[in-house]
């Protein structure tokens, strides 16, 4: 991989590993919790219901993972200019994302060049609830442009 | 019951189509603090080349919930819904989900791997389009707990 100056053009094959492309906060809320079950379908009650929650041993009700997931790689779409240039995505869930009914959740997400090829390139989403990291090897693998 | 070892090269039907509606995408884009109009106005998706709005690219899952749904519902899984954990998820893109796709999802079970007194269950959803092209396979990861 060669250095250059265009770090920010991410059809710049020169792009460096390690470089942030984007990153962005996202403030949760219960209300978050409950447009992402109707919009996605996944009702499952331990993503609104403290009663639930408790009863099934968790620490409280949770964000579906699936919408960390979802928000996650949305952080770079704006970067990327065309969503159609992800061809492969994926991550691990290994912390869950309590969500408090009063203060919500706040979750950081910083996207980083992990890996550059003549084709592609890999970004690496870190996703923070607090000092926690939540997904666990969350990696974007996107097309280098023209 | 643990879960079935044979679910593995089981034959499942391919699920009924599933039209992608254009505020289907925009209510998804929105739970998913998808801000790029790319995914809410057909003239910025239009500008890059797509025929309307974009989904997200984990709105794939929509599609691959349907299969699980099938998985779930095989009376001799031995997958209770309960005890199952969402591991690991994947998507491997051809092309980006836009609304108008008419979608079939196709399962396969690719893996049961004991895990504890539980399963690590590794299924593929292969999602085509109407002419039949491949647009999207999404794999899941559960991890299902072993009874008490």
């Amino acid at each position: 991989m060669s250095s250059s100056t265009n770090m920010d053009d991410p059809t710049a094959s020169g792009i460096e590993v390690g470089t942030i492309v984007a990153e962005r906060t996202v403030h949760l809320t219960r209300e978050s919790l409950v447009r992402y079950a109707g919009a996605s379908g996944d009702v499952n009650p331990i993503h609104y219901r403290d009663d639930v929650a408790e009863r099934v041993g968790l620490p409280g009700v949770l964000a579906h993972g699936m919408l960390t997931m979802g928000l996650a790689v949305e952080t770079i779409v704006e970067w990327l200019g065309d969503s159609g240039r992800i061809l492969e995505y994926g991550v691990r869930f290994t912390r869950p994302v309590v969500v408090d009914a009063e203060d919500g959740a706040e979750l950081t997400v910083v996207a980083k060049v992990g890996a550059v090829d003549d084709s592609s390139l890999r970004v690496d989403l870190t996703v923070s609830h607090g000092e926690t990291v939540v997904l666990g090897k969350a990696q974007v693998r996107v097309r280098a442009g023209a | 019951m643990s879960v079935n070892p044979e679910l593995v090269g089981r034959d499942f039907p391919p699920t009924a189509p599933y039209l992608v509606g254009r505020e289907k995408v925009r209510e998804f884009a929105r739970a998913v603090f998808a801000t790029d109009p790319q995914h809410t106005d057909p003239a910025a998706a239009q500008r890059l080349g797509y025929t309307d709005v974009v989904a997200p690219p984990t709105f794939a899952m929509v599609i691959q919930d349907l299969t699980l749904q099938q998985l779930l519902s095989e009376p001799d899984s031995g997958i209770a819904l309960e005890r199952t954990v969402h591991a690991e998820q994947r998507f491997r893109y051809t092309r980006p989900i836009v609304a108008g796709d008419e979608l079939t999802a196709r399962l396969q079970v690719t893996g049961v791997r004991p895990f504890g007194k539980g399963a690590m269950v590794t299924s593929e959803a292969e999602i085509t389009d109407a002419d039949g092209s491949h647009v999207v396979t999404a794999v899941s990861v559960l991890l299902i707990g072993g009874e008490e």
